[in-house]
């Protein structure tokens, strides 16, 4: 077979930009032939756990999409790092972008590094998805142009546990007791629980911040019981999860326990029969949708157990990118940034597809209040959940949950 | 009557303190060697304890995995430690800090970074209501275990023959040398006592702690902050310093629990102010 030379390519590629208007600036010929996506997850300290199961996912769909030709007829170079801490995150950011020459960014867990990506996205005009970081205030009062934000926000899980607690009766009247991680993500979910606290005559008898390296909560404990309040309501993050769950169990306090937010990585480091109570997920292996089975049987091939919910965010988004780089024929931020905005359809492996909201850029899709298996039901030792029906409902339009504009303070 | 309450939970979080902490204190002071692995033998008793627990159950994992940690401390002494005795600290400082980030990558590579999951035992859940205290039951197992092994760590210093040795050691090793007796075998067998403690330690609070590949490291600031405040060379300045600091931090969350964490330091600050050797640190020549 002739082989084409560069020269030629260049000059065939040259003659069809010329017949074409001047739309695709962003193929350049000193670009190298693959795609490099700079891809940040915590995988040291508290969240450490929850970003090793971020990496595979992402790698797992890194994989598959090279597998089948890439996008664009190119490979995706992914280049992922641990990014430790706020500040060294967003100086990981600054130099994928300027040095390592990365197209896009994606990842990362901890809202307040999330949070810094999002100035260094801003300030270098580069496309950030911002996968798994809950806080209200990102896609909020923080929120910019060029930030997609995939996961649940924090209001959505307020409110996707709330609506069963509110069926279960739990709320009017009730005195709860909150436990909140004192950071960017911790703070603004206490904020979204107080809101819905309020609107549903709660009453918020007292909450503790609890910085993410206390590892004995022995103490808080204590003044729970003092407190003696109806229930005790978890805002905490990451393994902070897991230290409540197992000394809560420890203690055996009598007061019910339900929490705004949980990771199943961290459900499943608490430890049979420590977990009690009604918790929110944005997805869960046992989802009984085809394309979601598929996902969770090929993961389980290759990695022997099966992906916790980082695993599968961080698959879907990166589908998801490589899905408006093939429709758009572009890396170009601009043209992502107008592909995304248009409430394109994703399928995300769960019964409804999922769209990014034009005016936040955050994606709409369901979210599942889950309890906890009886002991004996659960088939293994990652089967804990008892999954509730999806959120919103089949017949509700999707952003019934979300913030709506009047909540939400931000401008594009 | 709250406070009192903390007070007295603190005095029991300081019992696990102690059992990291004494050992880190018995090999500084007879090695002179500040070992910043001590952390990963903690790590290690905590995952060795897990996987014995699969074979035996709760009660045997708790005795074997220490017993095993303790073994390799003896490859540790006699391979690592030995040849720093002699040597600036700042070659033991390093190659303990090496280790210990080895360790910890170890621990990823072959349990993973997820935490392992851990349980207590039904018969130790819950806690019991005493007068207007609540206690957990867990933790005064975990209480009596610290008390039975200080009285045998005290009763193995202050009774025995080799307790004179050691002590003479750490006071005067050149004497002891003079006397013609090698400090060597008991260096060996201090070490492997202080790793063994911390693995116990490890594998005690596997049921409610998070057992990750970090959790030496997190363990390790804390008992260093409790020898430096209880005293080189001390067995009792190491005792009272583990329940000072949980003490401390027990009653900082209750009045202000954002200084919670911060309030051991300020302690250590404070006590190294007053006393620079600690409470009850003694005059030791050879770190003068």
């Amino acid at each position: 077979m002739k082989r084409h030379t560069r020269r030629q390519v260049l000059q065939a590629g040259a003659a069809l930009a010329g017949s074409a208007t001047l739309g695709f600036p962003s193929i350049s010929y000193g670009q190298s032939d693959k795609i490099k996506i700079g891809h940040l997850t915590p995988l040291t300290g508290f969240l450490g756990a929850l970003g090793a199961y971020a990496q595979l996912g992402i790698r797992m769909a890194a994989e598959e999409i090279n597998q089948s030709g890439g996008v664009m007829g190119r490979q995706i170079d992914l280049m992922s790092e641990d990014s430790v801490n706020p500040a060294t995150a967003a100086t990981k950011a600054q130099r994928m972008l300027e040095q390592d020459g990365a197209v896009v960014l994606m990842g990362e867990i901890n809202s307040a590094s999330a949070l810094t990506i999002m100035q260094v996205a801003a300030r270098n005009k580069k496309l950030y998805m911002q996968i798994g970081a809950r806080s209200d205030a990102l896609r909020g009062k923080n929120c910019n142009r060029y930030t997609f934000h995939v996961d649940i926000p924090n209001t959505v899980m307020v409110n996707a546990v709330g609506a069963a607690l509110l069926r279960d009766n739990m709320v009017k009247g009730k005195k709860f007791f909150t436990l909140t991680a004192d950071y960017i993500f911790g703070h603004d979910l206490l904020g979204a629980a107080k809101r819905f606290f309020s609107a549903n005559d709660g009453n918020l008898i007292g909450d503790e911040l609890i910085a993410t390296d206390v590892t004995d909560f022995s103490p808080y404990l204590l003044k729970i019981r003092q407190a003696k309040p109806d229930i005790v309501c978890s805002n905490l993050a990451g393994n902070q999860v897991t230290t409540l769950i197992k000394q809560y169990a420890e203690f055996g306090l009598p007061y019910p326990i339900v929490g705004f937010n949980l990771n199943t990585a961290d459900a499943w480091a608490a430890g049979e029969g420590n977990l009690a109570g009604t918790w929110p997920t944005v997805w869960y292996h046992t989802l009984d949708v085809p394309a979601s089975k598929t996902f969770v049987a090929n993961f389980i091939k290759k990695h022997g157990k099966p992906p916790e919910n980082h695993a599968w965010i961080e698959y879907i988004s990166l589908k998801i990118m490589a899905q408006a780089m093939n429709a758009t024929k572009s890396t170009d931020t601009e043209a992502l940034i107008a592909y995304l905005e248009k409430e394109t359809e994703f399928d995300i492996l769960k019964a409804r597809k999922g769209h990014f909201r034009s005016w936040d850029h955050q994606l709409m899709q369901e979210a599942y209040p889950f309890t906890i298996k009886a002991k004996g039901e659960a088939k293994d030792k990652w089967d804990l959940l008892a999954l509730g029906a999806a959120v919103p409902g089949p017949n509700e339009k999707l952003e019934v949950l979300a913030p709506t504009r009047e909540q939400n303070p931000c401008t594009l | 009557m709250f406070l009192l309450e903390q007070v007295v939970n603190g005095l029991v979080l300081g019992g696990y303190y102690l059992l990291v902490a004494l050992g880190l204190s018995l090999i500084f002071s007879v090695g002179g060697i500040v070992n910043l692995a001590h952390g990963a033998f903690y790590a290690l008793g905590a995952y060795a304890s897990l996987e014995i627990a699969k074979y035996t159950g709760f009660g045997p994992s708790v005795v074997l995995s220490p017993v095993a940690v303790a073994l390799l401390g003896i490859l540790f002494e006699r391979f690592i430690l030995r040849r720093f005795y002699t040597a600036d600290p700042v070659l033991s400082l390093l190659v303990t800090f090496g280790l210990a980030m080895l360790t910890e990558q170890l621990i990823r590579i072959i349990w993973g970074a997820s935490p392992l999951p851990a349980t207590i035992p039904p018969t130790f859940r819950g806690s019991i209501i005493v007068g207007d205290f609540l206690f957990s039951r867990y933790r005064l197992l975990l209480l009596g275990v610290v008390a039975a092994v200080l009285l045998g760590i005290w009763l193995l210093l202050q009774k025995t023959s080799f307790g004179r040795v050691v002590r003479a050691g750490i006071q005067r090793p050149d004497m002891v040398a003079a006397l013609g007796i090698k400090l060597q075998p008991y260096m060996t067998t201090v070490v492997m006592i202080g790793v063994g403690m911390a693995a116990m330690a490890g594998a005690f609070f596997a049921p409610i702690t998070i057992v990750q590949p970090a959790m030496g490291a997190e363990i390790i600031n804390v008992a260093f902050v409790v020898v430096v405040i209880g005293g080189l060379g001390s067995f009792w300045g190491v005792v009272i310093a583990s329940l000072l600091v949980g003490v401390v931090r027990g009653i900082t969350i209750h009045f202000a629990p954002a200084a919670g964490e911060a309030s051991i330091y300020v302690l250590l600050f404070l006590v190294l102010m007053l006393r620079p050797r600690g409470l009850l640190g003694e005059r030791i020549e050879k770190f003068e």
